[in-house]
């Protein structure tokens, strides 16, 4: 129990909790709608707003704020004046500000580290950059906890939801402003390249588990703190990559769930398939006779 | 005091329900005018056919009922009420067509008809015992109990409607809307569902039914609103479903045949027979008289 007699230690631990549990959250419902791989743009996107604050000694939150901003204008601005589908859209714009952001932070060597931005470095988190990650993981939860059933009649039946009353265009406009806010959050747990799993795999695996949209919401949250708290400080061991061992730690719990879900695993499915098989050679037999 | 008490507190006063639309006219923000001047109005107890090709306004008309467009000309009034103050109250329901549903979405069947009672919630939606009856009973009236804790991907095409009618009931809308009911639907569950409307028509509710089924229509609609861009005629089923007013309703979109009476057969019956169809269950015309109900919804 060597590391947990350091102070910093204690705070990687619990800002790393409280960001996997906020992107579980959101994991959720981004599953669900399909689109998972909107993390993995605004994950990148955001590099050169944050390099860019790094090197001015800006708050990086600012920063992310602005190439988030830069991205979606971007993205719409190619949309309206190109036939491009919106996949090709997404992939140029994004794969253009991480390249930027990646040359900012080589010309800038001192004030950026590349290896903090792509693969995070939440062992090392200045206190004023935890905070910020702590006041958003917070906020966002918050601002969840009162959205989420209306948030879920509006992704299962948006007439519905319009028709009792609900503003789903604000509603919209709220998650994605969350799922932005959250994933600068965990650009600094778990680095721009492993966003996308914060804000997919515990989602999935929950998915995998129950049919129940409310239990399914907290097994995610569950495993997304329990993943990145125990994933914090088993890197202290491995020497840094926090990114790495916490998702490794969430597709591990993926597979299992992918394989014994009771209900929507692999060997349930194959159980099931084996009931029909035998059923029909039961009749079978018992025409016979 | 006592329990009666308890029960008819959270009763809300019934309005009777009515659709009035007068000399609507929507206009899109891109200049598109999808309905202009249409008119028609319906009270309660009533099933309603809303009947035109793709692209007549059917849509727009269900959007200006629940208010998710403005008319550019005209209004929309429900039980009296302006629409906002209306879908406000929970008047309108809505029953969504099936591709417009999520299947495979991780809810259960009584999560699904507990969204009918978000309306009636206060912003946390946290079910009161109020709201967990309503969806008691709710269920029970469309016979879907035993099917509550299922995700409801695994019903049949039958059994989701009849969820999502649970949900309206649950709703306590007065008004429902039903946009194409019966699409894959085999005859024994849209017979079911139709039993299921008539019964909610004898309780007061009023109902608009879309649909390109233009068959079964005149077996439980009493009353039939014909649309292209505008209403070309309106009222009871008998007056207004007629092959004519069908033949202007759908100009060259349908199929229509005529078979004459005495050439295709001799007997008694000398009416010739008109078959017309959009896709669906065909509509049969014996003679020029009015559209005639099924044996089976005969009395007896």
């Amino acid at each position: 129990m060597v590391p947990l007699g350091y102070e910093y230690m204690w705070k990687a631990m619990w800002v790393s909790a409280l960001v996997g549990a906020v992107c579980a959250f959101l994991s959720a419902y981004l599953m669900l709608k399909g689109w998972s791989l909107m993390g993995d743009a605004l994950g990148h996107s955001i590099v050169p707003g944050v390099a860019a604050a790094y090197i001015i000694g800006a708050p990086f939150a600012v920063g992310a704020f602005f190439a988030g901003i830069l991205a979606s204008l971007g993205m719409a601005f190619v949309k309206q004046h190109s036939r491009l589908r919106e996949d090709a859209i997404i992939g140029l714009v994004f794969t253009t500000l991480f390249a930027l952001g990646l040359l900012m932070a080589s010309l800038w060597p001192t004030s950026v580290s590349i290896q903090t931005i792509v693969l995070g470095n939440i062992l090392a988190i200045p206190d004023e950059d935890a905070t910020q990650v702590a006041v958003i993981a917070v906020v966002s939860f918050a601002v969840m906890a009162f959205i989420w059933k209306d948030l879920m009649v509006t992704f299962f039946d948006e007439t519905h939801a319009k028709s009792i009353g609900i503003n789903t265009r604000l509603l919209k406009i709220v998650f994605f402003t969350l799922l932005s806010a959250c994933t600068v959050a965990a650009l600094q747990t778990v680095g721009a390249c492993l966003v996308i799993a914060m804000v997919v795999t515990p989602g999935a695996t929950a998915y995998l588990l129950t049919d129940r949209f409310g239990l399914l919401v907290l097994i995610a949250i569950a495993f997304g703190a329990l993943t990145s708290f125990v994933g914090a400080y088993l890197s202290y061991f491995v020497d840094g990559a926090t990114g790495g061992v916490i998702v490794t730690l969430q597709t591990v719990l993926f597979l299992i769930a992918f394989y014994f879900a009771p209900k929507h695993g692999v060997l349930a499915a194959r159980r099931k398939r084996q009931a029909v098989v035998e059923a029909a050679a039961e009749t079978r037999a018992g025409a016979a006779a | 005091m006592g329990a009666l008490d308890l029960l008819s507190r959270d009763e809300a006063p019934v309005r009777e329900a009515s659709i009035t639309v007068r000399d609507l006219s929507v206009t899109y923000p891109n200049g598109f005018t999808a309905v202009r001047d249409a008119s028609f109005s319906l009270g309660p107890g009533t099933i309603c056919a809303l009947v035109g090709v793709n692209g007549s306004g059917k849509s727009t008309i269900f959007k200006a009922i629940m208010g998710f467009v403005k008319p550019s000309a005209g209004e929309v009034r429900l039980c009296g009420l302006p629409v906002d103050q209306a879908v406000g109250d929970n008047i309108v329901a809505y029953v969504p067509q099936s591709e417009d549903v999520d299947w495979n979405f991780p809810v259960l069947v009584e999560t699904v008809v507990m969204m009918g009672r978000y309306g009636h919630m206060n912003f946390l939606r946290v079910p009161s015992r109020t709201d967990r009856r309503k969806v008691d009973e709710a269920l029970e009236r469309v016979g879907m109990s035993a099917y509550r804790k299922r995700q409801i991907g695994e019903l049949s095409g039958g059994q989701k409607k009849r969820v999502f009618l649970a949900r309206a009931l649950a709703q306590e809308g007065r008004i429902i809307l039903l946009d194409e009911p019966f699409t894959g639907i085999d005859v024994t569950t849209e017979a079911a569902i139709i039993d299921l409307l008539r019964d909610l028509r004898a309780s007061g509710h009023l109902m608009l039914v879309s649909t390109h089924n233009l068959g079964t229509v005149p077996d439980y609609c009493d009353q039939v609103v014909l649309l292209n861009r505008t209403v070309l005629a309106a009222g009871p089923t008998e007056k207004v479903f007629t092959p004519k007013n069908l033949e202007r309703t759908f100009g060259g979109v349908l199929r229509n045949f005529e078979l004459g009476g005495r050439e295709l057969h001799d007997d008694d019956d000398a009416r010739k027979v008109t078959v017309i169809t959009d896709d669906e269950r065909p509509l049969v015309f014996y003679g020029d008289a009015p559209p005639q109900k099924h044996d089976r919804d005969r009395p007896e």
